[in-house]
């Protein structure tokens, strides 16, 4: 298929379409406006429904409803309004349901801006919810990659009855560049859905749609359920890329938009002599330790490099597990890291390490 | 090789954002890898509006221009005050002087003054003032062709305005002709 | 031997964990007899709330969600919207519907959804343990109105029917009470009819059951039901306020 240029929010709508999504709620917020717009001219014609919700708590309980009653089901939002679908998130978790929901993330605290940033890796790898539930969390670093996440994204969700996050920052929400829609990658081995709430048409036991657990000994056994299943996602859903490893001095860490920028500062200081090797997360839960692994012997430290105060860099720690000393580099706020200001902090401890 | 980095910016209303749609646009009926970055949120509200346009033809690194840019197409004061200095030395900065009297401070760059609004008075329509900028930005560094510009802007038209089609293209043309004669 | 009566199939087997005295137990066997009646059973998908009818999904005989606080109007909303064809309901207490619910049960009824919410209305919390809830009457006693309830500091009591019927969106709007014999008759067929309301796809429909509390208003069940009487239906009169074509 050609190529087409597409504004980041669209691409995402247009690609939740193409995996089969079919029921969308949302409420306003910057910048991710241009996504429920999208669905709410496209889905109707592709016998769907858009539905704007009251605020953000109701829109992501209408999806708790949808996924119940079997639906293919999304709803998106920006960071404040991530917070306030935090307790739908969590009961959609624990009831075991499935839904894809799009956080085009913008700074903070509070209503904080409206400009790009990474300062959700924590509300979105931690949870904001109670309880102990995981969210697959896929952050792309281009609209490409973002369109092709999104049919696993959907099936992913199906498959291990889960929500799955979708992460972008304000530029992937509002950047144009190619995209093509590819055929789906038919990665996951989809099931009907029995558990549905369709009506017993008088036929079957009633299904109960539920995440209360009163006695704690059933509570305990759902959740160590809920763990087999989060270990199978940590075997199989580690989604990496690794980047100019070979005899690399310092490798960084950044995912999103800002591996790109850093991608651009390894070139320069590879012009310079000077080797620098990247690990991307493309998953952020679960995180890919195994892509430590990788990491040469020639490698002195590693420096997570963030759109916010510090928040990755304590699963780099965990992940690097004292083998080597973990620096940090990051803007926040809606500043975005510049190539040269990476290029800086790398010479620091090229520097420092000599 | 090619590696353009290109700001576009003005008031809004003035087609910065389309100017740079359609460079994007354009490279990518070329084959060549682009990105469009646009500045977003209330300043957009009638306050100054722009974007950033990679062209290249490896894979674009980062979206962002920072202090690298290659070229500016400035519509207003407030755009020449604030990105005259992110441009490269050597780099093009074109400026539209029928609503920026200033001159820039820069004297290290290719510098173009094009009175766009005026020139686009004469063709009959103010409102292709972006286009005369683009087309005397084409017509210096050739980065894609006036045809695919064309083809982008009939997609981006559709029927409804196709019939400005026209006046689009003379004002690409004229344009060119404001920095060649 | 002929059978005069039955339980309804509209109700499982599983025994109930409401108080003694409690009208829940009236209130859901007069919705699950509804839905018998109108042989709609099978199409059926319910919410239950946060509250004393938490557990509701373990009694009613057919598909049914589990809301968080206040939510039900909303997730009933997704199931609507995904089963134009079903019949949805929620079955919502005062502190539910009335106070963390509110902008959803506001708005479900602005978008005239077409779904059937049972609102039932016994003036307290009871789930967890007899706090103040916006339904709660001037004076009465609750266990963060410890002296009771007054003007100056928690303003008047909600009355939700009358709100809900200022709403275009809100087809059927009644309040009726389960205190008499007739009252109960009178309250099953305003349920009836609120559930015709959703089939006839004319929107959304309420019906508000006034309800006692024996254990948290500290009364016997009798007494609780002439507290009732006297005290709730004067403030929250029953009666129909809007019905499918009525022009108010």
């Amino acid at each position: 298929m050609a190529k087409v240029l597409m504004k980041g929010n669209e691409a995402i709508g247009a690609a939740a379409i193409k995996a089969g999504c079919k029921y969308f709620f949302g409420y306003p917020i910057t910048p991710q406006n241009e996504l429920p717009e999208y669905m709410s001219r496209e889905l109707p014609k592709n016998d769907g429904v858009f539905l704007q919700a009251e605020s953000e708590v109701s829109a992501i309980n209408m999806v708790y409803g949808a996924a119940g009653a079997g639906a293919r089901v999304m709803t998106s939002s920006s960071s404040p309004g991530i917070a306030l679908k935090q307790e739908g998130i969590t009961y959609i978790a624990g009831a075991e349901l499935p839904c894809v929901i799009v956080n085009i993330v913008r700074g903070g605290p509070g209503l904080g801006g409206i400009q790009p940033a990474q300062s959700d890796y924590n509300q979105v790898t931690r949870g904001g919810g109670n309880g102990d539930y995981k969210l697959l969390v896929f952050a792309p670093a281009n609209l490409q990659e973002m369109v092709d996440l999104m049919q696993d994204a959907f099936d992913a969700a199906d498959y291990y009855r889960n929500p799955v996050m979708m992460v972008g920052d304000g530029m992937i929400g509002q950047m144009m560049e190619p995209i093509e829609f590819k055929s789906p990658s038919k990665r996951y081995e989809l099931k009907d859905k029995p558990w549905a709430t369709t009506g017993t048409k008088g036929q079957r036991k009633p299904n109960i749609i539920n995440s209360l657990a009163l006695d704690p000994a059933e509570l305990e056994k759902h959740n160590e359920r809920l763990q087999v299943k989060y270990n199978e996602m940590k075997e199989k859903e580690v989604r990496y890329e690794v980047y100019n490893m070979e005899n690399a001095e310092i490798v960084l860490v950044a995912y999103g938009t800002t591996s790109r920028i850093v991608k651009n500062a390894i070139n320069e200081l590879k012009e310079q002599n000077i080797n620098v090797g990247l690990i991307r997360p493309i998953t952020l839960w679960p995180f890919p330790e195994k892509a430590f692994d990788e990491i040469p012997t020639t490698c002195k430290s590693l420096m997570s490099v963030e759109m916010s105060m510090g928040q990755m860099v304590d699963d780099v720690k965990i992940a690097s597990n004292g083998r080597w000393p973990v620096h940090f580099y990051g803007r926040s706020g809606g500043m975005v890291p510049t190539p040269e200001g990476v290029i800086e902090k790398v010479k620091e401890l090229v520097g420092g390490a000599k | 090789m090619l590696n353009e980095r290109i700001i576009c910016a003005g008031f809004g209303g003035q087609g910065v954002m389309l100017m740079g749609q359609l460079i994007s646009y354009a490279g990518m009926l070329e084959d060549k890898e682009v990105s469009w970055l646009p500045s977003y949120g209330p300043e957009m509200r009638g306050g100054t509006a722009n974007c950033s346009v990679m062209v290249s033809s490896k894979p674009i690194g980062s979206p962002v221009i920072a202090n690298d840019a290659t070229a500016a197409i400035i519509m207003n004061l407030p755009s020449l005050d604030k990105f005259e200095v992110e441009v490269l030395p050597e780099g093009n900065l074109l400026i539209n002087s029928s609503l920026i009297e200033r001159k820039t401070k820069r004297t290290d760059l290719h510098v173009y003054y094009i009175p766009a609004n005026d020139l686009a008075v004469e063709l009959g329509n103010a409102k292709v003032a972006n286009m005369i900028m683009l087309g005397a930005y084409l017509e210096l560094t050739k980065i894609v062709s006036v045809e695919s510009v064309m083809a982008a802007l009939k997609k981006t038209f559709g029927e409804s305005k196709a019939h400005l089609l026209k006046i689009n293209e003379e004002a690409l043309k004229k344009g060119a002709e404001a920095v060649t004669q | 031997m002929a059978i005069v009566f039955q339980k309804t199939k509209g109700l499982t087997d599983k025994q109930t964990h409401y108080c003694p005295g409690c009208t829940h137990g009236i209130i859901h066997r007069l919705v699950a007899e509804v839905l018998e009646e109108l042989d709609v059973l099978g199409e059926s998908i319910g919410v239950a709330p946060v509250g004393c009818s938490v557990l509701a999904y373990d009694y009613f005989n057919c598909d049914m969600h589990e809301a968080s606080h206040g939510r039900a109007p909303a997730v009933a909303t997704g199931i609507k919207r995904v089963h134009p064809d079903k019949v949805v309901f929620t079955y919502q207490g005062d502190g539910d519907l009335a106070s963390i619910g509110t902008a959803e049960i506001v708005h479900v009824a602005h978008r005239g959804e077409k779904i059937t919410t049972i609102f039932v209305n016994n003036a307290i919390y009871g789930m967890t343990g007899g706090q103040m809830a916006p339904t709660t009457l001037i004076g009465q006693r609750a266990t963060t109105a410890p002296l009771g309830r007054t003007v100056e500091h928690s303003g008047m009591p909600l009355r939700v029917s009358e709100m809900l019927a200022t709403i275009d969106g809100a087809a059927f709007v009644e309040r009726v009470s389960v205190d008499t014999p007739a009252n109960i008759r009178k309250a099953k067929k305003a349920i009836k009819e609120a559930f015709q309301c959703q089939l006839e796809g004319k929107g959304f429909s309420i019906v508000e059951v006034l309800s006692t509390c024996p254990t948290n208003w500290g009364m016997t069940p009798i007494d609780a039901i002439k507290w009732l009487q006297d005290n709730m239906i004067p403030y929250y009169p029953i009666g129909n306020f809007r019905r499918p074509g009525e022009v108010k």
